[in-house]
């Protein structure tokens, strides 16, 4: 009998944590967990060996529900959490979920030098291009323009490129993907955990409640059908006249690469001197 | 009879008997960002945990990713430290806080240099000792050591991953640029010389376990993560099994629980050395290098008959209340010299309550309190 995908999430939810979960209804958010659920399941990762470290906000509370090692960690920091976990046992699954704010603003430095070091870890950044928990401020992700509870005349500075700076900084894949197309996510998240080193994914995942009612969109289907008409595949977004472009944003794989992961290195140094050590 | 081996003497800095003590200790993680006066730690852990067995050293792009690095390497089951000096020490704050919550024994060396902000990198100062205790945001337990002596680096240091792994909390071990930098000989323990304390880990079966379940001592097992106990970590405050909560009553147990680990046990936490206490009518309450010059400023004050004593603390905070009372029973006057504008001089005052004279002696100009800096004060009566 084949297993539905209500049945494969089940199995991977916390039974004894106390549900209804703290999303918004119709945030994008959920629909990255069970992507989430089902990468690992497809990719057969025992849940023990599973690490999900989380930054601060509603990003981050995402790992409180799931039946793997959690640790919701400080603001901005879980990339640093996630390299002493890392680093201190390499056999492990390092996954860490983050928002806009938390690894590009207060985290951006963490999320620089983990890409540089090309450290084993799967970071997955979740972007509604808005503080979302605190209550719609701007974040380095906000577009030009757009009214936020911080830019009520509109956002003055540029927003980050995600991708371009997981690629200056050296990541081994780095790839984009959103809610509303499902199962390339899926196939991107497989990716990003399974490969070595350093895998930056960032999800497009729409905030209605604190970004989108602000903005243009007044339901969270309006935010979903703007996923759909401007995400585009990278090479047809490439083809297209810089004037064209308007809205339209890039989905795909940017970089990938094979370079082992800083733990591999470590390893080998290790051996070294183990070498040493026995012969 | 068991054989003795020779003991083994080395040369050492304060800052390299610190490794040697981690490592008696059982160290197999060090997560660091260097700053004067403490990167000779680094540097050291830096060309013997590659070496070692297994090992790990990674250094961090600041010191905030530091104290998560080495706090997530705890979590993964290794005894942990990073060494940093005031303006690192800032920084490290934010995480040394969740350290806190979350439970997770790890050892902080914080070598003293002349402060706020940049101040003075190169000089003594013992200006951080109540940033270790409160620098953190809200109210939470924590242990903070001192060391006077090259040979205390060491011994302090095995004693600051114990008092970590035992109470599950994070331990500061505050030396000041003197004894980081002074160089001496000292005694490398026998390695059954020092009990060594893990961290207990759980027994029965994942099932069952609670994170953050009530005991005796207030302090639950703790699994590394991967050994098939899981379960959920968060600064939030949380209830035994670690899930956010705001239930006052949940609250309460954990804030109670947290801080009753720690002072349910004073006895065994609170350190402190005595020199001719008895009888003293003076009595010189000091720690760190400043200890060194207070002694020989005693045996001076005792040579021309004067009943001088010494009360040098080892353990900072919880502040060794009994100790002071007990120095304080036949004493007239007290003298807190320190490196700073009073920082320790504050507790000996609420422990005293106006029943001796305090006097305190504080230099922060980046130079050494002397021996007869300290004595011309006890001679003054
Ligand atoms: S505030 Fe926005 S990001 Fe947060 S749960 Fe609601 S919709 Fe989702």
């Amino acid at each position: 009998m084949e297993i539905t995908g209500n049945e494969i999430i089940h199995q991977y939810l916390r039974h004894n944590k106390k549900f209804p979960h703290v999303l918004c209804p119709g945030c994008g958010h959920g629909i990255v967990l069970g992507t989430l659920i089902r990468s690992v399941h497809h990719l057969g990762l025992p849940k023990d060996d599973v690490v999900i470290v989380a930054g601060i906000g509603c990003s981050g509370r995402l790992a409180v529900y799931v039946d793997f090692n959690t640790v919701h960690t400080t603001h901005g920091r879980a990339l640093t959490f996630a390299t002493g976990i890392k680093m201190a046992n390499p056999k492990l699954n390092v996954i860490c979920l983050m928002g806009d704010g938390d690894a590009l603003s207060i985290g951006g430095n963490h999320m620089i030098h983990a890409a540089r070091r090309n450290i084993g870890i799967t970071a997955l950044i979740l972007n509604n291009n808005i503080y979302g928990m605190t209550g719609g401020q701007s974040s380095p992700a906000t577009p030009e323009g757009a009214v936020s509870m911080t830019a009520p005349f509109g956002q003055l500075e540029k927003s980050f490129d995600t991708v371009q700076l997981a690629c200056g900084a050296g990541a081994n894949f780095v790839a984009r993907g959103t809610v509303f197309h499902v199962n390339n996510l899926e196939k991107l998240m497989i990716k990003a955990i399974e490969r070595p080193g350093f895998n930056m994914l960032e999800i497009i995942t729409p905030c209605h409640t604190q970004f989108g009612r602000k903005n243009k969109y007044k339901t969270s289907v309006e935010m979903y059908r703007w996923l759909k008409a401007n995400a585009l595949d990278r090479e047809r977004y490439e083809e297209l006249e810089e004037s064209k472009r308007g809205d339209k944003f890039p989905v795909g794989v940017f970089v990938e690469r094979d370079e082992p992961g800083l733990e591999e290195r470590y390893a080998e140094l290790k051996a070294r001197f183990s070498a040493g050590r026995n012969g | 009879m068991a054989r003795r081996k020779k003991n083994k003497e080395i040369f050492a800095l304060g800052n390299e008997a610190v490794v040697e003590g981690a490592l008696i200790a059982g160290c197999s993680f060090y997560g660091g960002y260097p700053i004067t006066p403490s990167s000779e730690i680094m540097e050291i852990m830096a060309q013997r945990l590659p070496m070692s067995e297994d090992g790990v050293f990674i250094q961090l792009e600041d010191e905030i990713a530091s104290m998560g690095a080495i706090v997530g390497a705890s979590m993964a089951g290794r005894k942990v430290m990073t060494a940093t000096s005031g303006p690192g020490f800032s920084l490290m704050q934010e995480n040394l806080g969740y350290a806190c919550m979350t439970e997770t024994p790890l050892v902080v060396v914080n070598v003293m240099r002349g402060g706020p902000s940049t101040g003075l990198p190169t000089s003594p100062a013992q200006s951080d000792v109540q940033q270790a205790r409160w620098g953190t945001h809200g109210d939470h337990p924590i242990i903070v050591l001192s060391a006077s002596d090259v040979q205390e680096c060491l011994e302090m240091t095995i004693i600051a991953f114990n008092m970590a792994e035992k109470y599950r909390t994070p331990v500061i071990l505050l030396l000041d640029e003197i004894t980081a930098h002074t160089r001496e000989k000292i005694r490398i323990p026998q390695p059954d010389e020092y009990e060594v304390t893990s961290r207990i880990v759980p027994s029965i079966p994942p099932e069952w376990y609670k994170p953050y379940e009530e005991t005796v001592r207030g302090v639950a097992p703790m699994p590394p993560i991967g050994s098939g106990y899981r379960f959920h970590v968060t600064g939030l405050t949380h209830d035994v099994n670690g899930f956010p909560t705001s239930r006052p009553d949940e609250v309460v147990d954990l804030m109670e629980r947290m801080h009753r680990k720690i002072d349910q046990f004073f006895y065994d936490i609170q350190m402190h050395d005595e020199l001719m206490i008895e009888d003293a009518e003076v009595v010189v309450i000091a720690y760190g290098s400043v200890a060194r010059s207070a002694e020989y400023a005693i045996e001076q004050a005792r040579s021309s008959g004067v009943k001088a004593g010494l009360l040098k603390l080892k353990t900072l905070f919880p502040y060794p209340r009994r100790a002071t009372e007990k120095a304080l029973a036949n004493a007239k006057s007290i003298i807190v010299p320190e490196m700073n504008m009073g920082q320790i001089s504050r507790e000996v005052k609420r422990v005293n309550s106006g029943r001796a004279s305090v006097r305190t002696i504080n230099r922060v100009d980046g130079q050494i309190i002397t021996p007869s800096e300290i004595l011309k004060v006890i001679m003054q009566g």
